[in-house]
């Protein structure tokens, strides 16, 4: 389990999350939504130990994992796919899945199972990412990081300027994932996607997460959406 | 001699002088590529390399080339791990900033420069070769052992190519340089990373020079061609890209040679300054650099 407690982190001077507190279950999707600029990335880095927790706690299976070099928070299970995919552009798609595999030094069998996943980029091995389609690149984000076999898996608006085709593949990836007992935690500003496949909604404002709601039963219209995410 | 002969000496001369600037401007150009820090102090590492060579074989007793050998393997070693010493000590602690670097590394330059007067002292000394055998064309003998350096110089570079793309290592150098932070995030140690790429950087500068120090002398000066002439090929070629340095090694290499031997080394020097205006000014990415 991922979670967090007491956590304040943000650049140089200016404080972004501010005594937040969050957590996410072995075999749970939990969807964060929130403005833009509230922050979301930044928890997403915050626990990647990219951005440095300057107070609080953030640990998994009870390792508090803050005080760790950045490098070391992966190899304890926890994959991330950042907002804008971040691939490594000039490199091939089988020398970016090689990168997630390396983390945790899986073999093979590990690349075989993402890669029946997403069987359009087994067809594309030798491509340079960086000539990929838009939704081509997002599939070999997702499958950089399950080349971790993740704990668990932080997506950052993986739906971003994707077609509905697209956006219900990853869902499906997403929902398949919840079954091993992965833990994923989502950033998605769709509510249409979140009610698809979140089990519960992490709401951001002012630096922390200010409402946890369940799925189960939750209405696009809740007034929640309104509030926090202003549609 | 007539023209023809002439042209092949010059020829030859340049080959030689372009295997070595190419070994030299490769380890410049991974140092900056990955690491994105303009290594001032590169021509010194090269420098080290001679001296440290120089060190080596006077201490073997028996054949040149037993010396020689041992100071092909101990030079780039000794000078790796002074390097890697520098980048714990100085530009890890400036958090590889761009612009810091740079000055530090002109620190690091002198310190280098002055210790070798220190040590060395202000005479150029020379290094056996390790075989004296000649070629002999019809017109004029040529030096077995440049051929060698070229032969050296083409395998190591291959073998760095190999690294590079085929090795574990190489993957992991290749995914910093595209973009440190998500490096990271894939559990990549990118201190680790760094101080290895300078540490090979400048065993490459340390290679280049063992292998031209039985043809040129030892001196505690001889970083400064080297520097210039390494930050030319890397501008024109295109910061950061591996080929594009072998090309414009190539071409300023045999440009170097070809013109030194018939008007004068420092006309060649004027080309070569004025080719780098010339790039920076109409395709300031280099020749084969990606746009930035
Ligand atoms: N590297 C940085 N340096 C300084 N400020 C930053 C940096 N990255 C983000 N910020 C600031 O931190 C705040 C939160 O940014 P963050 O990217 O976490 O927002 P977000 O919720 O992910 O937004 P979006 O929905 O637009 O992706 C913003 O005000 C942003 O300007
Ligand atoms: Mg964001």
């Amino acid at each position: 389990m991922l979670w967090l407690e007491g956590v304040s982190a943000g650049y140089g001077g200016v404080t972004v999350l501010r005594d937040l507190s969050f957590a996410a279950r072995a075999g749970e999707v939990i969807c964060v939504m929130g403005r833009n600029g509230v922050g979301k990335t930044t928890l997403m880095k915050c626990i990647m130990g990219l951005v440095p927790a300057t107070a609080g706690v953030v640990a998994l299976d009870g390792e508090a994992m803050q005080a760790l070099p950045a490098h070391e928070v992966p190899r304890r299970g926890i994959a991330y796919v950042p907002q804008g995919r971040r691939l490594f552009g000039p490199l091939t798609v089988a020398e970016n899945l090689a990168v997630g595999l390396m983390a945790r030094n899986k073999g093979e069998a590990v690349r075989e199972r993402v890669l029946d996943l997403f069987p359009r980029l087994r067809e594309r091995l030798t491509q340079v990412s960086s000539t990929l389609s838009g939704g081509e690149q997002q599939m070999l984000a997702i499958a950089r990081a399950l080349c971790l076999e993740p704990k668990v898996l932080l997506l950052d608006e993986p739906t971003e300027g994707l077609q509905p085709s697209m956006i219900a593949m990853i869902r499906d990836v997403v929902v398949g994932l919840r079954a091993t007992g992965v833990a994923t935690v989502l950033v998605e500003q769709r509510v249409s996607a979140v009610l698809g496949m979140a089990d519960r909604v992490a709401f951001m404002d002012q630096g922390r997460v200010a409402e946890v709601l369940d799925c189960a039963g939750l209405q696009a219209d809740a007034p929640q959406f309104r509030r926090y995410v202003g549609v | 001699m007539g023209f023809g002969p002439f042209l092949l000496l010059a020829l030859l001369e340049g080959t030689v002088a372009a295997a070595v600037l190419a070994l030299t401007a490769v380890g410049l150009s991974l140092v900056f590529g990955v690491m994105r820090v303009v290594n001032v102090a590169h021509g010194e590492f090269f420098m080290l390399g001679a001296v440290v060579a120089w060190f080596v074989a006077a201490a073997v007793p028996g054949h040149a080339a037993m010396g020689f050998m041992l100071a092909l393997v101990v030079a780039p070693l000794v000078v790796a791990g002074v390097a890697a010493l520098a980048d714990w000590l100085v530009l890890k602690r400036l958090n590889y900033d761009p612009e810091a670097t740079i000055v530090a590394t002109i620190g690091l330059l002198y310190i280098l420069q002055q210790s070798a007067l220190t040590f060395f002292g202000p005479t150029p000394r020379p290094v056996e070769a390790p075989f004296t055998w000649r070629i002999q064309t019809p017109w004029f003998g040529y030096s077995g052992y440049k051929l060698f350096v070229v032969l050296a110089a083409i395998a190591i570079l291959l073998a760095v190519w190999a690294f590079m793309t085929r090795t574990r290592a190489g993957l992991v150098m290749r995914a910093t340089q595209v973009d440190r932070q998500t490096a990271r995030a894939f559990g990549i140690n990118v201190d680790r990373v760094y101080a290895g790429t300078f540490a090979l950087g400048a065993g490459l500068a340390a290679v280049a020079a063992v292998l031209v120090v039985p043809v040129s002398q030892a001196h505690y000066l001889m970083g400064g061609d080297p520097l210039l002439l390494s930050f030319i090929v890397v501008i024109i070629g295109g910061l950061g890209s591996l080929r594009g340095t072998l090309v414009a090694a190539l071409v300023i290499g045999l440009g170097d040679g070809v013109i030194s031997m018939f008007f004068s080394p420092t006309l060649a020097k004027i080309i070569a300054t004025l080719l780098v205006a010339l790039v920076l000014v109409f395709r300031p990415q280099g020749l084969f650099g990606a746009k930035a």
